[in-house]
């Protein structure tokens, strides 16, 4: 057996003081002084340790109280009550809600997986990614990794152009040169972001922690300074500008190189093979109504892998946009359809904003995904999107540390390997490359619907 | 009516307050500097909101005021108020208690139900929560004309647990539903004594759960169901011989495919002692059972059980996968009397976010699968069906039903009955800082045993009631004709007004 893939996490506290849900109200007018205080009969010992944080102007207490109103309904006069935080509520948006942002936060610590008890306590389903379910095996191969693994469970994946036989000569030689394949031991890569402050730091955080986790981060060209560089071997290159700017001396130092759709994206491929035939080329393409038509094609003409990319919260471009997961589904089988599916690596981004949606992605018929936003949460962003507006940053991303965030990614993603490891468990499925396309060991909302629901309250 | 139905005694309701100062309610009630105690509101209200005091009347019990509603009464204590110093409002604290499947108001009627045996007034919905789907969207549909007016003692809820035809006893349970596992360790003795005794009252079951078989127990061996799961934690041959129902615990919909997980600061000396295993340090329950890789070998162990009890019926529990149909065929060939479907949304102990929204489907979809498949092959009447992991109300149950289980099986909410909030911190620190779910002495005496189980009787006997009230207004006189009734039941979002034949109750 090759070696188990291990990622060290490290403790990377909160910068600040986390926003939570609810808040602890408490008057002091119209105490009665009791002798023995709900209080100081705290089961977590929430008032013992308060204090104020003055940067921030917030209670220390609201974070460590874990709501079981054991003060609520114990104080004689009622003095004691709990609110929904506003600032909590602000949190995000529709789609990059309070509930995400904070599960990240946590498993940015410490790289712990979220926990609870006490059951389901969410919606039924919902749109995107909530729209579907995963399968379970009751009788498996135990396949489970951790403490009673046998087997480990693999979440490597191959970037690149795969040759489907291979060819000899007379003489028994091989008469082809297979295509590089890059192999990364987690199906994820960093993903340049949608909108953040400066990110000098920010990258060197991304890439410090990409490297610890065997993946790469897509950097622009025209971010390239010489300060980063070293990290080259953890770099997709992402060209924004002229191709040719670039140093043959870094195009030597990388394994993937990222440049855009457009018409030429075959020829630039050709040309860079030529002078680097080491070098995997990614195309990146927006993703939208036509991309299982261009990926196709592209894969026809010589394509070996295609970056689709939708927008931040996983749409389309188009006028009725369609979710990534469904567009992606259309590509897969459109290009199981034609035989070549096998030949190419599909990375898909945008939208993915927990760890259930890179399996979900991937059973929709993705190789790997790249994730974007969830790495500035992971340093503590808000999604505020002020910086959007060029407003300062309520939490300082551009001044992060960067061995901190890279510790920070590297939790994050330390917690979504773990959890993709749980689903590829219960569904005993061995290997993350036997996931791909799996939609018949997932349950879509919509065929559930159709079958049962819509079937009820109807006579004879 | 050929066979005479048996008849079974239930128990009595009770009333029981809150074993905590302030019970959590809807509205909040304060009285101001201005009242010059004259206690007419103390008179006035009918719900006993207020006590008498020695300066102003104490709000004793606002849980229990009727809320802005009560304005149209005569007796409505803010207007009556002679000093007007009685001020209604919302609880702030009631907003954010709950969840999407448990709202507060879920929460809130549960309490009510567990404290008076009575369905709550306040305006509280008690009947569905906020999750958006499934359960929370299905609506009973009754036909016009149809109920009927009969006392309720002429409503059977009975359901037949040993419906296989074999040579093992027949149980009959007089209600349709048993208590479902929460181990050793994961919850008190309290709290396991009192379900297991609120089950007894009941003339119905309580499952041990994989935490062993505390001696504490024994006098309640008619009514206990001993669990077999992966870690065979507690599991021995008496422990097997004494009861009356054996369950193979496959899977778990709170986290399907995945094993269980004690966390070492619950197992204490005496939770280690019963499970065979060392104080202090973490106990797992692997996935799956490691010497079960196929139905035959499924076979072996009902076989194996069925050797070492001769009497005892035998459970399987599963979760709901893609084929959950196939695996409740399997159930059955492998001799089981009863399969459990449990759905993804129960669960006492701690479990992976991921796997509790994720993994395997709604018990709603999963049960008309199964009761369908098995009408086709023919072996529906020879097998129970019960569903678990998310029923939490009377008209879950009955819903449950109607999509094809013969009963249910309850966890969650006898502990919202023991008033658990759902704070989903069953597993940090000490364990449940209100006294259920922990293994810590000193929390464990925040409850008593004889309030634990008089407020799980109290709840279960309002949702039985509940349940006889729809089964006539459905022209039913058994619960068994409503199992897989998916005529009188239907989706508010498919549902078309035009098409109905009947009320719907919303």
């Amino acid at each position: 057996m090759p070696p188990k893939y291990h990622i060290h996490t490290s403790q990377a506290a909160n910068r600040l003081q986390s926003i939570t849900r609810s808040g602890v109200i408490a008057w002091e007018e119209g105490c009665l002084n009791c002798a023995r205080c709900v209080k100081k009969d705290c089961v977590y010992k929430v008032y013992e340790k308060r204090g104020i944080d003055a940067g921030q102007m917030l209670e220390s207490l609201d974070s460590a109280c874990k709501d079981c109103y054991r003060c609520v309904q114990g104080c004689p006069n009622k003095l004691i009550q709990k609110g929904l935080n506003p600032a909590y509520k602000d949190l995000g948006d529709h789609y990059w809600t309070p509930e995400i942002i904070s599960a990240l936060w946590f498993q940015a610590e410490a790289g712990r997986i979220p926990v609870s008890g006490a059951g389901y306590g969410g919606p039924f389903s919902g749109p995107g990614f909530d729209a579907m379910w995963t399968d379970m095996s009751e009788i498996v191969r135990p396949t489970r990794d951790g403490i009673h693994g046998r087997e480990y469970i693999s979440t490597t994946v191959d970037v690149g152009r795969k040759v489907m036989a291979l060819e000899f000569d007379q003489s028994g030689a091989l008469s082809i040169t297979p295509p590089p394949l890059v192999e990364i031991p987690l199906p994820i890569i960093f993903d340049i972001l949608p909108w953040s402050p400066p990110r000098r730091r920010m990258n060197i955080a991304f890439l410090e922690g990409a490297r610890s986790l065997g993946t790469f981060a897509v950097i622009r060209q025209s971010e390239l300074y010489a300060s980063i560089e070293e990290y080259l071997p953890n770099m997709v290159l992402y060209a924004d500008r002229k191709l040719s700017d670039i140093d043959d001396a870094v195009l030597q130092e990388l394994h993937l190189i990222e440049i855009p759709y457009g018409e030429k994206v075959i020829a630039s491929q050709n040309a860079l093979k030529e002078k680097h035939p080491g070098l995997v080329t990614i195309v990146r393409m927006e993703l939208g109504p036509d991309s299982s038509k261009n990926v196709f094609r592209l894969a026809a003409e010589g394509a070996g892998v295609i970056h689709l990319v939708a927008d931040e919260y996983g749409l389309e471009k188009a006028d009725k946009p369609l979710f990534i997961s469904e567009r992606t589904k259309e590509i897969h089988l459109h290009l199981v359809e034609k035989g070549v599916r096998d030949q190419i690596t599909l990375i898909a981004g945008g939208g993915i904003a927990m760890a259930e949606h890179v399996a979900k992605q991937i059973i929709c018929g993705a190789d790997l995904l790249s994730v974007d936003i969830p790495l500035l949460v992971a340093m503590e962003c808000r999604v505020c999107r002020r910086c959007k507006e060029g407003i300062a940053c309520p939490v300082g991303l551009e001044s992060v540390d960067p061995s901190w965030g890279a510790s920070r990614v590297r939790n994050l993603m330390t917690g979504w390997h773990n959890q993709l490891l749980e689903i590829l468990g219960a569904m005993g499925i061995r290997e993350v490359r036997r996931l791909r396309g799996e939609m018949g060991r997932a349950m879509f909302f919509e065929d559930l619907e159709k079958n049962i629901f819509a079937t009820l309250g109807k006579r004879g | 009516m050929g066979n005479k139905p048996q008849t079974f005694t239930l128990p009595e309701v009770k009333p029981l307050p809150s074993r905590f100062r302030n019970a959590l309610g809807k509205y909040r009630v304060t009285v101001s500097k201005a009242c010059n105690n004259c206690g007419l509101c103390v008179t006035l209200c009918p719900y006993g909101v207020y006590k008498t005091g020695s300066r102003k009347p104490r709000v004793a019990a606002e849980h229990l005021c009727l809320g802005f509603p009560c304005s149209a009464n005569d007796f409505y204590c803010v207007r009556r108020c002679p000093e007007k110093a009685i001020q209604l409002s919302l609880n702030p604290s009631f907003e954010i208690l709950g969840d999407r499947r448990w709202p507060a108001e879920l929460l809130a009627s549960t309490w009510h139900m567990a404290e008076t045996g009575e369905i709550p007034y306040q305006g509280l919905n008690y009947k569905t929560g906020d999750s958006g789907g499934g359960f929370d969207k299905l609506r009973f549909i009754f036909p016009r004309g149809q109920g009927l007016d009969i006392p309720d003692e002429e409503v059977s809820t009975a359901i037949e647990l040993n419906r296989s035809g074999d040579s093992r006893p027949g149980i009959t349970i007089p209600v349709p539903f048993y208590l479902g596992g929460m181990s050793f360790g994961s919850v008190s003795i309290v709290t396991i004594l009192s379900r297991v005794k609120a089950a007894a009252a009941l003339k119905t079951f309580c499952c041990t759960g994989e935490g062993g078989y505390p001696e504490e127990l024994i006098p309640y061996d008619d009514h206990i169901i001993t669990q077999v799961a992966t870690g065979l934690f507690g599991v021995r041959e008496e422990t097997i011989k004494r009861v009356r129902i054996v369950e193979f615990k496959y899977a778990q919909g709170a986290k399907p495919g995945l094993g269980g997980h004690l966390l070492g600061d619950k197992v204490t000396p005496r939770v280690a002692r019963m499970r065979e295993a060392v104080a202090g340090s973490a106990l797992f329950s692997p996935f799956p059972f490691h010497s079960v890789y196929s139905v035959e070998d499924h076979k072996k162990h009902v076989d194996w059980i069925k050797e070492t009890n001769t009497r005892a019926l035998v459970s399987v529990k599963v979760s709901t996968p893609t084929d959950v149909d196939m695996v409740a065929v399997g159930s059955y060939y492998a001799g089981a009397h009863i399969v459990q479907l449990d759905g993804s949304y129960g669960g006492t102990g701690a479990a992976p976010d991921i796997a509790k929204k994720n993994i395997a489907m709604p018990v709603e979809y999963a049960l008309p699968k199964v009761h369908k498949f098995l009408s086709e092959e023919g072996i529906r009447d020879r097998i129970t069906i019960i569903a678990s992991g998310g029923i939490r109300s009377a008209h879950d149950m009955a819903k449950a039903i109607a999509l094809g289980a013969d009963g249910v099986c309850l966890g969650t909410a006898d502990l919202v009955a023991l008033e658990c909030i759902r704070c989903h911190h069953c597993e940090s620190g000490r364990g449940c800082a209100r006294g259920i779910a922990t293994t810590d002495e000193e929390l464990t005496n925040l409850m008593e045993l004889e309030w634990a189980t008089q407020r799980i009787i109290n709840m279960y006997l309002t949702w039985r009631r509940q349940l006889v009230s729809l089964l006539k207004r459905l022209g039913m006189k058994s619960v068994t004709e409503l199992v897989g009734r998916f005529d009188v039941i239907g989706h508010l979002d498919y549902l078309k007004q035009e098409e109905l034949e009947g009320e719907l109750d919303l």
